[in-house]
């Protein structure tokens, strides 16, 4: 969820607002934030599968450094979406081990 | 290869200081970082800072951080972003990735502000999307302005999980406990006590049993602890939250000083470099500043760049030897006075009874978050008065006194000694006017009026939220646990740019109240 106003912080700048799509489904964000916070606020948390225990996984650190919000971007995966920014017509894709494929079990 | 005087690894508080430090003397100077932004945490840092004004006091995180940019940019300091720095090697030479490319560099100097990193702790359940770092939380909130939950909990109650604790409430979250394993809370007891009077529970002794649910943190069951952290059979308790937020405790990005061959140590400060006063390593010409050579916090990490920054210069011939130390003594002043106090680094896990003054310590604060009514009499900044007068609720030897300055009539006294509590000086009449309510860092400055009407009280608070109540509201007192104890009126609300975004409440409330009452909820309100 956005945060309208904060009592330090103010309201936040005028961003633009762009779409993407997530899992075939089309969202928007604003343009140049984390891929992660537009989800998180689309009530998006799970970004990925592990492979062995078939786990869901999200945002753990929110800084690049622990790989647990990786996701499939643009066809190239592992792409950690809390550093990296939105653009226009992005396809974000949750990934399971390493591909936007669910292996059949 | 590229050539420089002086490579800084980092753009954080302590790199960029260094760099201001460096570059002021004639070195030329490249700074490098892994992220999109410079100044690492410190725009997180909503809060204003503790110290006094040689470090940069009552100042919130995200304007220091500002600054500190300012004054880089002026120096034409140039700082390159999202680059990675992969290796430190012999004469110094690094190499960093920036982009696809590997790129090389050599400096004559070199200076690791690489800081450090978020400890985490398992328990059933911890993978679950909505456990996240602290950190992380800061980092949704106070810079993309996304709420990383609704419902909080939050594990870990040193400084870190304090004010982030307080921010969540700040961001609209609620928080329904903070819990730590350790039978006292370990950060400042001024920070406990904001958040308890919103009316958060504290759990010392407490654990994280599970984290519930099968796509997402749904609920956590936490549970009590005996002295060797073994959890006591039927004391378990559930909360049903959606975030868990972790705060325990961070370590020093400390990789490439070992890979450079510094000799390293294993401290309860982290594993980190040997280090002289100077923050110079084994390695002549290698520095470590901030974090990466013991956790502490931003405040001395900055100090720690400026000498680093110094010392380098003196090292490449920039500076002589006396000049170096002429600034390089000031600085080290600086930090010593940082680094005094009940929370000083030296007494990191020591049970201490006693202020520096003699007064027992309220446990109450300790185990609860808040001072019990018991304590309030034996310290010197909570004294009755005639007429409006501040109460200071400030009652652990820390590093801070803005309200001493703050205070245009000199009320309140504290001495050259900052970790000093503060005196009120009777002699000086206070005017009301709430310069030191909003200039406490620790939001522990109240005034108080006694004599406000017959039967009734007046109580100043500060307050961080929205939205603002207005003249005229009525609704709850709440006493430092957060409990609701009478109606009160607000009969004043003041709002300057002084204040820097703390609101002065001004409530009435019944005179027997006086001593209890020290928040206030407007109707509908609920922060927990």
């Amino acid at each position: 969820m956005r945060i309208e106003e904060h009592p330090i912080l103010g309201k936040p700048e005028e961003r633009k607002v762009i779409s993407f799509i997530y899992d075939g489904t089309p969202l928007s964000g604003y343009e140049g934030e984390p891929i992660a916070m537009a989800l998180e606020a689309a009530g998006i948390m799970i970004h990925r599968y592990t492979r062995k225990y078939h786990k869901p996984r999200g945002v753990f650190c929110a800084i690049g450094r622990c790989t647990d919000c990786v996701m499939v971007v643009d066809g190239i995966p592992n792409v950690r979406t809390c550093i990296t920014p939105l653009k226009e017509g992005m396809v974000v894709q949750t990934q399971y081990g390493v591909s936007a494929q669910e292996e059949s079990t | 290869m590229n050539r420089f005087d002086l490579i800084i690894i980092g753009a954080g508080p302590a790199g960029l200081s260094a760099a201001i430090s460096a570059a002021k003397n004639g070195l030329s100077v490249i700074v490098f970082d892994e992220n999109s932004k410079p100044g690492g945490q410190l725009f997180k840092q909503i809060h204003k800072f503790f110290g006094s004004k040689e470090h940069k006091a009552k100042i919130r995180g995200f304007r220091i951080g500002e600054e500190l940019l300012k004054e880089a940019e002026d120096l034409k300091v140039t700082v390159v972003l999202n680059a990675i720095v992969t290796g430190l090697y012999q004469d110094k030479e690094i190499t960093v990735k920036i982009g696809e490319e590997i790129c090389h560099y050599k400096g004559d100097a070199v200076i690791v502000a690489t800081g450090a990193t978020e400890n985490m702790v398992p328990f059933e359940g911890w993978t679950l999307p909505g456990v996240i770092g602290a950190g992380a939380s800061q980092t949704m909130m106070n810079l993309h302005h996304i709420k990383p939950g609704n419902r909080v909990l939050m594990l870990g109650t040193g400084n870190v999980g304090l004010v982030v604790s307080f921010q969540l409430l700040q961001a609209g979250c609620q928080v329904a406990a903070l819990v730590d394993a350790a039978p006292k809370i370990g950060g400042y007891g001024v920070h406990a006590a904001k958040v308890a009077r919103c009316g958060v529970p504290f759990y010392l002794s407490h654990t994280i049993l599970k984290a519930e649910g099968e796509d997402r943190v749904r609920g956590v069951v936490i549970g009590e602890v005996d002295s060797s952290f073994q959890l006591i059979p039927g004391t378990e308790k559930h909360f049903s939250v959606d975030t868990i937020c972790l705060a325990v405790g961070l370590s020093p990005m400390s990789q490439l000083l070992h890979m450079a061959g510094c000799k390293m140590q294993d401290t309860p400060l982290g594993y980190v470099p040997v280090i002289d006063e100077n923050g110079e390593t084994s390695i002549p010409g290698i520095y470590a500043a901030g974090d990466v050579s013991g956790i502490e916090e931003a405040s001395s990490a900055m100090i720690e760049g400026r000498i680093a920054g110094t010392k380098a210069a003196q090292y490449l011939g920039f500076l002589t030897e006396e000049r170096a130390k002429e600034t390089t003594a000031e600085l080290e002043l600086a930090l010593d006075r940082l680094r005094k106090g009940m929370f000083a680094p030296e007494n990191r896990g020591k049970k201490i009874a006693l202020t520096d003054e003699g007064i027992p310590v309220s446990e109450s604060l300790l185990t609860n978050g808040y001072l019990d009514e018991t304590d309030l009499d034996r310290f010197p900044g909570i004294a009755k008065g005639k007429g409006i007068h501040p109460v200071m609720e400030c009652t652990q030897n820390i590093p801070c006194n803005p309200c001493q300055e703050a205070c245009p009539r000199k009320c309140i006294k504290i001495g050259d000694t900052i970790t000093s509590l503060p005196v009120i000086d009777k002699e000086n009449i206070c005017s009301g006017c709430g310069m030191c309510v909003a200039s406490c860092s620790g939001q522990a400055i109240f005034l108080l009026n006694e004599d406000y009407e017959p039967g009734y009280a007046s109580v100043t608070l500060p307050y961080e939220f929205l939205p603002i109540p207005l003249k005229g509201d009525t609704g709850s007192a709440l006493d430092r646990s957060g409990k609701e104890v009478c109606q009160a009126e607000i009969i004043e609300v003041k709002t300057l740019k002084a204040f820097d975004h703390t609101t002065l409440l001004t409530m009435k409330i019944p005179l027997d109240m006086a001593m209890k009452a020290r928040f206030y909820k407007s109707r509908g309100d609920s922060h927990e």
